[in-house]
């Protein structure tokens, strides 16, 4: 037990203030995701991720949003186990046809309102895989999608800002401390 | 002992057993493998023979050749890889199974059963795998005359009258799981029988993740087609990618650079450490350690960033081209790894002393989700799988491919079987591909990254083998007339582990599949293409 406060310790904290090193408008990033979070979700925006066909490139790009760097959780967003306590869904594709029904389902049993953002070159897209007998490519092919998040895949910071700038573009994001 | 050493006394029993086999010239497109081709009636027979001799069970796949198709399966014995053809006439596509001699070969005999509608008379199991709704009964995508686009309906169906395994019983009841997992991961649907808290039973069932890429590959370019493989899985980029071109270029005859070589392979090593420490971390916060899941996730992110900054990309995609690599290495760049990994290796010793004596983590993994080394052995577990169960197998150390025959790869094989086995193996594999690109940073001789892709020759195959990260990986590519791709298939080394967790899942206690699950880490995209 020593140990592992002894190491914690030494560690200390080393979740970042979104620091420069990608690009200057990025180190407000976390402090305006977290107000926008406060002001519009009331602090605790919940998001249930949803892998329809990715290659699983992007799925570790947000993994990563949980590690000690980036620390998501500190400015109010929190990954859910299931999209009925969800506000947000984020979906990797492309949509694969065998993946099709259950994204519908997983749409139709997030609460509205809700915002959907299409994660990935494929998932805005269709990307390197496209429409085919296996892919029904983009996201918004099969829910309707909010905003996109482009890249292949997209880094921890770009799907930061990318969430963010959903939240922000939605006019009626008021109404979700409204109900 | 020698290589092939074993093949001729081989051959001699099957012919002995009135099996029409003949023995094809060895190409070196197809090296190391040797090639034989075998009449479509004496398949079985064939599968029969090579079990009885102790072959493993490496792949099999098709291919559409008009007339008739053409079925390819890779066995491997004392390091030796033999690859069989035989050929199935197009209108009465029936062949014996290998699936009654080889575990490994249900769900491959199945996937090429709803591809390309080649019936396995004598098969198990014959039951769709890589089929659900999107595609009808009657139609193969991978036939050449069977459409990209498809037919596809408006919307697809859920795919609900799957015939799961059914158990019944005082106290027994099912748990179904998936497709959407309540974590951050890949989808699949996983159907356990338990009674109480104990797994008496789990069946997979995957697919979910088909994307068509076999059929993607035919009519690309090479380029376009070493795109399409670093996204066979998005973790396996290196890996894909560098199996695909390597089967390219041997069927183009194209020399690549030494530099690229060495390049190819630190990125896969790096490759190789990353996963390695993220899954660690994983398997930790999978028993609620979640200080080892922090201290482990900071160092794959650290290792990311330098990805980043010196190669270009967090994840090393599209780094491996055809006839070399898109990246170089400055000497402020090999310093600035060298600085890493003297960084990362005592503190990786320092976590890895942690957790293998926190009693709270040794209880949960010591003992959970054994494999044990008879299992493994007939399946032939690849990767960190077979080698925490004693199966000591490893493609750069027995069929060394540039730059790995100038190496000296040492493989960690435990006993143990278990989750434990599985994390310890892994940290020992992070300390030798520590030890593996120091080495290779010395190699680093100055020289091009990159050959001019050369046409290959019409018709002209080759066959790709790396150890990936998750095991060995294979690749097969077929040229058109016109130097397109006629035929790719990728065997992800999940297709041969995806099995094994059903195993070692049994008489474990239901919370602890996620923990089992992580540990073996299969891939749903590159078992479900």
């Amino acid at each position: 037990m020593l140990r592992i406060l002894g190491k914690v310790q030494r560690i200390g904290i080393i979740t970042e203030r979104l620091s420069p090193w990608d690009d200057p408008a990025l180190s407000q990033v976390g402090d305006r995701l977290k107000a926008a979070v406060g002001e519009r979700f009331r602090g605790s925006l919940a998001i249930r991720q949803v892998d329809a066909g990715s290659c699983n490139g992007c799925e570790l790009e947000i993994q990563a949003l949980n590690n000690p760097y980036y620390g998501i959780e500190r400015f109010g967003v929190h990954f859910v186990a299931s999209p009925r306590h969800a506000d947000m869904l984020l979906v990797t594709g492309p949509v694969s046809r065998h993946m099709e029904e259950a994204l519908r389902r997983v749409h139709a049993a997030t609460p509205d309102p809700k915002l959907v953002i299409a994660i990935g070159d494929c998932g805005a897209n269709g990307g390197e895989f496209g429409v085919s007998y296996a892919c029904a490519g983009p996201v918004s092919k099969v829910v309707p999608v909010d905003a996109v998040i482009t890249g292949c895949p997209p880094t921890p910071l770009d799907l930061m800002r990318g969430i963010l700038e959903a939240i922000g573009a939605r006019k009626d994001c008021r109404s979700f401390v409204q109900v | 002992m020698k290589r092939f050493a074993w093949l001729d006394a081989f051959l001699g029993r099957l012919v002995a057993e009135d099996v029409m086999v003949r023995e094809q010239p060895a190409v070196p497109a197809l090296a190391p493998a040797r090639t034989i081709s075998v009449d479509a009636d004496h398949w079985g027979k064939l599968g029969q023979a090579a079990k009885n001799w102790g072959c493993r069970w490496v792949a099999c796949w098709g291919e559409d050749r008009g007339e008739h198709f053409q079925v390819h399966t890779c066995f491997e014995k004392d390091r030796g890889y033999l690859l069989a053809r035989t050929d199935v006439r197009r209108l009465t596509p029936i062949l014996p199974s290998h699936a009654p001699y080889f575990a490994a070969a249900d769900r491959a005999e199945r996937h090429l059963q709803d591809l390309f509608g080649i019936v396995f008379g004598d098969h198990p199991d014959p039951r769709r795998w890589i089929r659900h709704q999107a595609w009808k009964d009657s139609e193969y995508p991978l036939r050449k005359d069977f459409p990209l686009a498809g037919h596809p309906q408006p919307q697809t169906p859920a795919d609900n009258d799957y015939k799961f395994l059914f158990a019944q019983g005082s106290g027994v009841y099912e748990i179904p799981v998936g497709p959407v997992h309540a974590s951050i991961i890949e989808p699949g649907h996983f159907r356990f029988q338990a009674v109480g808290e104990t797994v008496l039973h789990l069946e997979e069932r995957l697919g979910y993740v088909h994307k068509g890429t076999e059929k993607l590959a035919e009519g690309r370019d090479a380029a376009g087609l070493a795109r399409l493989a670093a996204r066979v899985s998005g973790d396996s980029t290196v890996t894909h990618g560098w199996a695909a071109c390597m089967a390219m270029e041997k069927a183009a005859g194209l020399e690549v650079p030494t530099r690229a070589l060495v390049l190819r392979a630190i990125m896969a090593e790096r490759e190789r450490i990353a996963n390695h420490l993220g899954d660690i971390g994983a398997i930790c916060n999978d028993v609620s350690f979640s200080f080892a899941f922090y201290q482990f996730s900071r160092l794959r992110e650290l290792w990311q960033r330098i990805n980043l900054e010196i190669f270009g990309h967090r994840l090393l995609m599209d780094r491996v081209i055809p006839g070399g690599v898109t990246v170089d290495l400055v000497p402020e760049a090999i310093a600035a790894q060298r600085a890493q990994i003297r960084a990362v290796r005592p503190q990786l010793d320092r976590l890895m002393d942690i957790i293998n004596t926190s009693p709270t983590v040794e209880d949960r993994l010591i003992g959970t989700g054994k494999l044990s080394h008879e299992v493994a052995a007939e399946f032939g577990a690849l990767g960190y799988v077979g080698r925490a169960s004693g199966v000591d197998l490893d493609v750069r150390r027995d069929s060394p491919y540039a730059p790995y025959d100038i190496l000296t790869v040492s493989v960690p094989i435990l006993h143990g079987g278990d989750v434990a086995a599985r994390v310890r193996v892994r940290a020992d594999e992070i300390r030798n591909s520590f030890v593996l690109i120091e080495t290779l940073f010395d190699k680093l001789m100055p020289g091009p990254t990159c050959a001019p892709w050369v046409p290959p020759a019409p018709d002209s195959h080759g066959l790709g083998l790396i150890e990936g990260w998750r095991g060995e990986t294979l690749a097969f590519v077929r040229f058109a007339d016109d130097g397109r791709i006629a035929r790719y298939y990728p065997r992800d080394p999940s297709l041969i582990n995806w099995p094994l967790l059903e195993h070692l899942i049994q008489e474990n206690i239901v919370p602890d599949f996620p923990v089992c699950n992580k540990s073996v880490n299969g891939s749903y995209s590159g078992n479900d293409l």
